[in-house]
């Protein structure tokens, strides 16, 4: 549906964030890296010295910094209807450094909202340890915004209100804010507007901002979600199949914004989809969730594990979907981590004995 | 028969059908009432309109000993209760449902008596109020308060529980508090559902408001009828009656149209 004048600019501007950061010195988001195994992922992205003293999976030597996100020996499982309980997730380790994008994919009901969830922090581990940024994820809170497939948008809210709704909570009380009105009106409430109507120009959404979300495309609703969540500044944007319901058309052109707003805001973003192209296309790293495992007596594994964790080859351009490399990734996830007839035992990748904790 | 699913109608064909069995039925009274009074003039189960008009005077004119229009002495007292009676539910509905509809340790301390309690005939719980309370005003309060309550906070239980949970955890990542939470997002969003459970309350409200009434008070809508029985006054009883619908009616209308003007993006459903 983007025009291809639109989807040009966008990926020159996407381009030119990378580039910038590549001055910065900060991991540029294009990095046509080889396609690795999981564990060696950090140090095929950008030559980290922590590769050649054998670091654990994610490790990373800038200075004591703790990564993002961290979540260590996490299991997760849930009461079954019949008795008993059901294992989700099976020791998953993950660290992610600022300003990844790391696509999410899996078989369907492996947990990769289950772990969506514990990350957002409304719902706690069974085992492990979930962190943000050093602190231990208790609760959702403002530094991890989120986009749901849906129901992200208050529908008593029109378009801007629900933009600025977060803005808004900030700071005033209610009662400061109704005796002070008039002057509130024209300072913050003012300066909050400008702010709101600017997230909904960059979704291309002005036009449509006292509209309420029910008066909306699905497309549209995903838009104002997302200029909803990123107003906020989050440290990470969560992303739970936000693009699941939507047309291709529409959907390639929110995979471009998403993209652009990641190459632009310096965020760090956590994208679940179930689309495998869509995880390819976007992330510039790739975790694959799968409960198609075996141990290494070749039992079968129960919950899903982490099988493959790779960086995504990256391009500025859309074409990048038809190039042998993208391809040849998505058909090993499709073996590695869809296919039920195709068990890898444990051993093949799982490098998480190895993990500290 | 058309279609289930039809174009709606335009507004004046609706208002034109919607009077046409009112109409019909005006007519046909006033049919059979000419009838019974040709065969006994002294009929008075149902007097003629000139009767009717007459009754209408009587109780639209000012008392000889006390001065008082009667009509509008019991519409206030009526209103006035049903007021103070309605409000106290309401509140205490609105309290209790969307706690226990978003905290699942209330719901599942106060849901088991609140759906029991909505099962008990309000009715029954008359003789009680009356002997605990007496038999003043704040016993009809009381009634009609624990009358429409329940019924009303099941409603709202479900109205607040509805609310998808991805809507709460978005409150929280926008940095709204816990009582933010219930004030901006959930209260708003269920508000315009609860007008519409109140307004399916107006008529349970008005039989025990009728109820309590017509066993103790000194004035009041249902006091007036239960009085004029006596004497088998049907001429002040039907223009009651008439009164009585037309409130209801008109306090319905009156909700419809609040929930319009506070809500008007509730009416903005689909495309
Ligand atoms: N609240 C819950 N109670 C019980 N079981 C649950 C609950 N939530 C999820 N599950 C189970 O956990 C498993 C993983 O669910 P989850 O929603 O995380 O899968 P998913 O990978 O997101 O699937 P999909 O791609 O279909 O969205 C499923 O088998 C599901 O039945
Ligand atoms: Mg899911």
């Amino acid at each position: 549906m983007a025009d291809e004048d639109a989807k040009r600019r966008i990926e020159e501007r996407i381009a030119e964030a990378a580039r910038a950061a590549a001055r910065d010195g900060k991991r540029a988001p294009i990095a046509v890296d080889p396609v690795v195994r999981a564990g060696s992922v950090e140090a095929a992205g950008d030559g980290d010295p922590a590769t050649a003293t054998g670091a654990p999976p994610g490790a990373r030597s800038d200075g004591g910094v703790p990564p993002i996100l961290e979540c260590t020996h996490v299991s997760h499982r849930y009461p079954r209807q019949t008795g008993g309980f059901q294992l989700v997730l099976n020791d998953i380790h993950l660290r992610v450094p600022q300003r990844e994008f790391i696509s999410v994919v899996g078989p369907s009901g492996c947990g990769k909202s289950t772990l969506l969830r514990l990350v957002l922090g409304s719902e706690l581990p069974w085992q492990g340890s979930v962190t943000a940024s050093g602190v231990a994820v208790d609760h959702p809170r403002r530094d991890r915004g989120i986009v749901f497939q849906r129901y992200s948008l208050f529908p008593h809210l029109t378009v801007l209100q629900n933009v600025i709704f977060g803005l808004e909570l900030d700071g005033t009380w209610l009662l400061q804010k109704w005796l002070t009105w008039p002057i509130y009106r024209r300072t913050h409430y003012r300066r909050q507007v400008e702010q709101g109507m600017a997230y909904l120009r960059t979704v291309k959404l002005d036009e449509h901002a006292n509209k309420y979300p029910q008066q909306l495309s699905g497309g549209m609703q995903q838009r104002v979600a997302i200029a909803q969540a990123l107003i906020m500044k989050p440290r990470i944007l969560l992303m739970d199949e936000p693009f699941g319901a939507l047309d291709p058309g529409t959907r390639e052109a929110l995979q471009l914004t998403i993209v652009e707003a990641f190459a632009e805001q310096g965020i760090t973003v956590f994208f679940v989809t179930h689309d495998l192209e869509e995880a390819v296309f976007v992330g510039n790293r790739l975790l694959v969730l799968s409960q198609f495992w075996t141990h290494d007596d070749g039992s079968s594994g129960e919950g899903a594990k982490v099988v493959l964790d790779v960086r995504c080859p990256k391009s500025t351009s859309v074409d990048v979907k038809a190039s042998s490399e993208f391809q040849e990734l998505i058909q090993r996830v499709r073996r590695d981590g869809f296919d039920p007839n195709h068990q890898q035992p444990v051993r093949t990748f799982d490098l998480s004995a190895a993990a500290p904790g | 028969m058309s279609r289930i699913v039809g174009s709606p109608l335009p507004r004046s064909t609706r208002l034109l059908l919607g009077a046409v069995p009112i109409a019909i039925l005006v007519i046909v009274y006033g049919a059979l009432s000419y009838q019974r009074h040709l065969e006994n003039p002294m009929d008075r189960l149902m007097p003629t309109v000139e009767q009717l008009w007459r009754g209408l005077g009587e109780i639209t004119t000012a008392d000889r000993r006390s001065g008082e229009v009667w009509l509008w002495v019991d519409t206030r007292a009526s209103l006035v209760r049903l007021a103070k009676g309605m409000g106290a539910g309401v509140g205490l509905a609105i309290v209790l449902g969307v706690l226990t509809g978003i905290f699942s340790t209330l719901r599942a301390l106060f849901l088991p008596l609140v759906t029991a309690l909505a099962k008990v005939p309000p009715l029954a719980l008359l003789p009680i109020v009356f002997i605990f309370l007496g038999v003043d005003e704040s016993s009809k309060i009381v009634l009609i308060a624990l009358g429409i309550a329940p019924t009303l906070t099941s409603d709202i239980v479900l109205a607040a529980a509805g609310v998808p949970r991805e809507m709460v955890v978005k409150g929280y990542t926008l940095g709204a508090t816990t009582s933010e939470v219930v004030a901006k997002v959930i209260l708003p969003q269920i508000m315009p559902r609860i007008l519409d459970s109140i307004r399916l309350t107006i008529g349970p409200a008005w039989i025990f408001l009728i109820a309590a009434e017509a066993i103790s008070a000194e004035s009041g809508l249902g006091y007036r009828i239960y009085v004029v029985q006596r004497q088998l006054a049907m001429n002040i009883i039907l223009p009651y009656v008439v009164w009585i619908a037309i409130l209801g009616v008109a306090m319905d209308l009156g909700l419809q149209a609040l929930s319009r003007w506070l809500y008007p993006w509730a009416a903005t459903k689909g495309h």
